[in-house]
């Protein structure tokens, strides 16, 4: 952790961390605290009077319908934006680390919506989708299928998880990519010498040598789904038709900052920090013994 | 290439090259959008095929705002941004070298524990603690502000962790060499630790930047001022006006304008972004 040669006590290493403790303290630990505690409080309807309660939030949250709803959505929503944006990605690593010409070319094809802002990626897709004006909308109906996500809640999810895979794709792909690249030639040459295919080789070896990789992939794509698609939803549906996309940060955002329910917006804000620090923890302890072969 | 299968390495082209084209449709179509005039665009089917109206509408919005109604040029909103992402990413670069540079080559009580105390933050992104942060930077007087608006996106676990893992690769010869010249610990630090890990701090630079520009929960919270709006919270309103008055043409260009800066960062500082996604993610 220290450097053998380093330096003795002073001020200096004080002032030097300082900025960052002041910030992690005001911005982080304050704010934390005080989640904690509001969690703990009911205020009255107009804001008058505030009473200690315990845990009656945290059961309240966990005896509502409304609540639990979304927190399967949330699940659902999650296993389908990783289950879609790690294969699709996977089939294009895997035929990108095949050919030798215009490998990088295709790389830098496919990793740009990385940098597109989730609530951007959500205005492309709602463009397109616009029930009176949308291309793919004019497309449908000439199929004979009849789209407005405006009004039915399936549509309404199956948009928004189209357009967060479309945007979590490439980040998936890089890795992939890199991980395939780092696989030792000989090691698939000798496989081809037996007799293997490429089929064959993607399965039993290249696939299980990135295994480590796909786990990290699969934490990172639900941390992705739970957390940064808020402006997807917001953008698309902002949670509707009848919360059929609210997952559970919109319902942080939307009960604390439009329904100003301050107690039971902090217990979910306590719900999301376990929820966070649980995944923290199995990536960590996941990380410390990598998978070996 | 192990084995020569003509067939299968054209499917393999054919197959990528497709997801690219499936991949980049989306924005085909929001640039179609906006080289047309308002009123093509309110008539479906919409065009799939350019106009000729691109420099029009790209003026009109950048200077003019988007309609009658709307008249914020974009470009300020552009500055905006800007602004906000340079604050985040140099902010966020200077505060982690700084603590990691105490916390790697100091002896001081607590040191541990501030450590702890920055790895915590780790497991708090602004998405959780969204309510009660904004009631702090309330309280500070800080909304309406750059300040409330970069400072507590700055702490950041991910970047002093990874500052910290590269020095701790720096070799102490180094140290001992610049003692035996009389150099103290912040000349150490401005003239060797800070070149030596250039290029880490350009890769995270570039991860930062994006990071810093396509900000949106927050700034939408912490501002109500139309002078503090940036350019990807500027577009949710656009869409909700698109109801009233569909300017489709101005509110697809000024879409673009909000992803062209981000993904110019990507694709020409790849290596860069590459190294740094794979540093601070790992």
């Amino acid at each position: 952790m220290l450097k053998r040669v380093h330096f003795g006590t002073s001020w200096l290493p004080f002032a030097l961390v300082a900025p960052q403790i002041i910030i992690t303290l005001v911005f982080f630990m304050w704010p934390a605290a005080q989640a904690m505690f509001q969690s703990l409080l009911v205020q009255d309807a107009f804001g008058l009077k505030t009473e200690f309660v315990w845990f009656d939030n945290f059961k309240e949250l966990l005896n509502d319908e409304i609540y639990l709803q979304s927190f399967y959505r949330t699940a659902f929503f999650s296993t389908l934006v990783a289950f879609f944006s790690l294969s699709i990605a996977l089939v294009l690593a895997a035929l990108a680390d095949r050919v030798i010409k215009g490998a990088t070319f295709y790389r830098t094809m496919l990793i740009w919506p990385y940098a597109v802002a989730p609530v951007l990626a959500g205005a492309l897709w709602v463009f397109m989708f616009n029930p009176s004006l949308g291309i793919i909308t004019y497309t449908l109906d000439l199929l004979g299928y009849d789209w407005n996500h405006k009004l039915n809640g399936g549509q309404a999810m199956s948009l928004v998880v189209m357009a967060a895979t479309w945007k979590q794709i490439s980040y998936n792909f890089l890795f992939f990519f890199a991980a395939m690249q780092s696989i030792p030639k000989p090691l698939i040459e000798a496989a081809a010498i037996d007799g293997a295919g490429p089929a064959r080789r993607f399965w039993t070896i290249i696939f299980p040598l990135i295994t480590p990789t796909t786990f990290f992939l699969l934490v990172v794509n639900i941390v992705y789904a739970f957390f940064d698609t808020f402006g997807i939803i917001h953008a698309v549906t902002e949670g509707g038709p009848a919360n059929a996309t609210t997952t559970l940060v919109y319902k942080v955002y939307n009960d604390g900052f439009i329904g100003l329910d301050l107690g039971g917006s902090a217990a979910q804000s306590v719900v999301l920090m376990v929820i966070v620090i649980f995944i923290t923890v199995i990536q960590f302890r996941y990380i410390e013994k990598k998978v070996d072969y | 290439m192990i084995e020569k299968r003509p067939i299968t390495t054209f499917i393999s082209h054919f197959v990528i090259i497709v997801g690219i084209i499936i991949i980049a449709f989306p924005v085909w179509i929001t640039f179609v959008a906006a080289t047309h005039d308002a009123i093509r665009m309110t008539q479906s089917p919409i065009p799939i095929w350019p106009g000729d109206q691109f420099f029009i509408n790209l003026k009109a919005t950048l200077w003019d705002g988007i309609s009658e109604s709307d008249t914020r040029p974009v470009a300020f909103m552009l500055l905006n941004s800007l602004i906000m992402a340079m604050i985040i990413a140099l902010g966020k670069i200077s505060v982690s070298l700084l603590s990691a540079f105490a916390i790697v080559y100091f002896r001081f009580p607590f040191r541990m524990g501030f450590f702890w105390m920055i790895f915590l933050t780790l497991m708090l992104p602004v998405e959780v603690r969204i309510l009660p942060t904004y009631e702090v930077v309330a309280k500070l007087g800080m909304l309406n502000s750059y300040a409330g608006l970069t400072l507590p996106l700055i702490a950041s676990a991910t970047a002093t962790v990874m500052f910290r893992q590269v020095f701790l690769t720096v070799p102490d010869e180094l140290l001992e060499a610049s003692r035996i010249d009389g150099a103290g610990p912040m000349r150490f630090f401005f003239d060797i630790l800070i070149p030596v890990s250039r290029t880490n701090i350009a890769a995270l630079f570039v991860i930062l930047f994006i990071y810093g520009w396509n900000q949106y929960l927050w700034p939408l919270l912490i501002t109500n001022d139309q002078s503090m709006v940036t350019v990807v919270m500027g577009i949710k309103e656009m869409l909700e006006s698109a109801e009233q008055a569909p300017v489709w043409n101005k509110i697809m260009m000024t879409t673009l304008l909000a992803m062209i800066p981000p993904i110019i960062v990507v694709v020409f500082m790849q290596k860069m972004f590459v190294k740094g996604l794979t540093e601070t993610e790992k």
